[in-house]
């Protein structure tokens, strides 16, 4: 077993702990933050793949982006000494039952799939490739989803300001801090 | 192992082949993980234990006072001492705070520290990750921190850390944006994010000088954002100790206190250290065109004294704008940051592009 088997287990097995942690914790905060713990984890798979980039967005749109606006919400709306209600026995099983169903099917799919390697030769995952995939609008090119993405996201961003923005008359003389369109803008 | 103060990359190369020798490649790996951990956490203790010293230096000069005089020559030994005091008190835990998340957090704060330094070009061939998206990776870690001060100041249940938290995170989130598009304006002059690419290319002249106007801007900028980043003064209503005795880090005592305070102040080395990289041409030294001897005279002082050169200037700016200026109000740090420094941020961002477009620059 190589250093890099080590560290794939590593993080396969802080995926898995933490994902089964971030459901059945009861709570909040700490749900968050064993999401964030996954988050990394699988940040930490990217970079052993050597896809630098989509490793730092992994951080930036999920750890510091998303992540902080769901503490950010916990941080407003919840004590710390709230604990969630447990769930009736009946849930439970239910629940248990499509979980393990849901599980199930994933990894058949992937088992019967029959992986062919490509004999093309492997693309450098570097900034600059990325760049110019993205820009370009020839047969790989990604413009046009990205122009399309940016568009929804402006949608987005418009329609959290609308709903922030308080009637004239209620408005106070504080700026409130506009979280929303700060994600919008990062993710 | 031939030692050369102005290339290491030789030496860590020697050493690596001499590892290579005595012992097998995984061990290799480990042993030299190893070192490179344990320097690192030397020079965070010992930088940041120099930081605090200097920042009372400075305090002390603003304010006509000499400082710490009593423990060691010029008080030298004075914040060693404070942090033997600090290690040996005792670590109180709220009756009602969230135990794992209150002992969790200062190790969050403290790790994307590290995860941000282990970017850094000290010198040449003195960078332990030289990834292709360098600077993006630096704001990408960083933004991590922020969840370590939300969660302390939530888990100590107590309200002045969850206010001092809430403000201090919202801070954080806005100016990141602006951290990071100054930081894009000189990317689109560098053509590259890779910080060793980046430090190369500013070998005859410095991006401030390279880029003049939109760098200058961005360089302004950066300042400022990064100083709110790092909740320092005039940012630090996070920590207003007069409304909020100490914000998110109230109810810590002990190692877990030193932990916040080391890393703000090593949070303070980074963007410092990022300001010398990106503006300030890194470890290169100052270079004039066609002034053969001055450029010669230049490259003889070798380069780790030169970036710790400019990165104790911009931390002496920075500590300057904490002594003068007076703290603002919560509402006036985000006016700051959505109405003005984010609009000049992206009109200065399609300045710089129209500047490289044109090849007006150096």
């Amino acid at each position: 077993m190589t250093l890099n088997d080590i560290m794939f287990y590593l993080f396969a097995g802080s995926i898995l702990t933490f994902s089964v942690l971030t459901v059945t914790s009861r709570r909040i905060l700490r749900s968050a933050v064993y999401l964030l713990f996954v988050l990394v984890s699988t940040a930490g798979i990217y970079f052993m793949l050597n896809y630098n980039f989509l490793a730092a967005v992994q951080l930036t749109v999920y750890a510091g982006g998303i992540i902080v606006l769901i503490i950010f919400s916990i941080l407003l709306t919840s004590h710390v000494s709230e604990k969630a209600v447990v769930a009736p026995v009946r849930q439970q099983i239910f629940s248990a039952l499509a979980t393990a169903a849901g599980a199930a099917l994933t990894i058949l799919t992937f088992l019967q799939y029959a992986f062919t390697p490509s004999a093309s030769p492997a693309v450098e995952a570097n900034v600059h490739n990325v760049g110019l995939a993205l820009v370009s609008y020839g047969r790989d090119g990604f413009a046009l989803p990205f122009e399309v993405i940016s568009i929804l996201l402006l949608a987005a961003m418009v329609g959290a300001i609308v709903l922030a923005k308080k009637e004239k008359h209620l408005a106070t003389a504080g700026n409130q801090p506009k979280i929303n369109p700060d994600n919008s803008s990062k993710s | 192992m031939g030692f050369n103060i102005y290339d290491f990359s030789g030496m860590t190369h020697n050493m690596h082949l001499w590892f290579l020798e005595r012992m097998s490649p995984t061990a290799t790996t480990i042993v030299e993980w190893t070192i490179i951990g344990v320097s690192y956490m030397l020079f965070v203790a010992l930088f940041g234990l120099f930081l605090v010293y200097a920042e009372r230096k400075v305090c002390a000069a603003f304010q006509q006072r000499l400082g710490p005089m009593r423990v060691g020559y010029w008080g030298l030994l004075q914040t060693i001492a404070d942090f033997i005091k600090l290690l040996m008190k005792e670590l109180i835990m709220p009756k009602s705070a969230d135990k794992f998340l209150y002992n969790l957090a200062p190790f969050i704060v403290m790790i994307a520290t590290f995860l941000a330094m282990a970017v850094l070009p000290f010198a040449k061939g003195l960078q332990t990750l030289d990834f292709d998206i360098g600077i993006f990776y630096v704001t990408a870690v960083s933004s991590v921190g922020v969840i370590g001060i939300l969660i302390a100041g939530w888990s100590s249940n107590n309200k002045y850390s969850l206010i001092g938290a809430m403000r201090s995170g919202a801070q954080i989130l806005s100016y990141e944006l602006s951290v990071s598009l100054s930081l894009v304006t000189i990317i689109i002059l560098a053509g590259s994010m890779q910080l060793s690419v980046v430090v190369e290319s500013q070998r005859d002249a410095w991006f401030i000088f390279k880029g003049h106007i939109p760098a200058l801007i961005a360089f302004v900028i950066f300042l400022i954002a990064g100083t709110a980043e790092t909740n320092r003064g005039p940012f630090d209503l996070a920590e207003a100790e007069s409304e909020l005795t100490a914000g998110f880090h109230t109810e810590y005592s002990g190692i877990k206190f030193a932990f916040f305070f080391l890393a703000e102040y090593i949070n303070m080395f980074i963007v410092a250290a990022m300001a010398t990289t990106v503006f300030l041409g890194g470890w290169m030294p100052l270079h004039f065109g066609s002034f053969e001897s001055f450029n010669v005279v230049m490259d003889f002082i070798p380069p780790l004294v030169w970036f710790f050169m400019k990165v104790l200037g911009v931390i002496f700016l920075i500590m300057w704008f904490k002594w003068t200026f007076p703290r603002l109000r919560v509402d006036q740090i985000l006016t700051l940051e959505w109405k003005y420094l984010l609009p000049i941020n992206l009109i200065n961002i399609l300045l710089m592009s129209l500047v490289v477009l044109t090849k007006f620059h150096l």
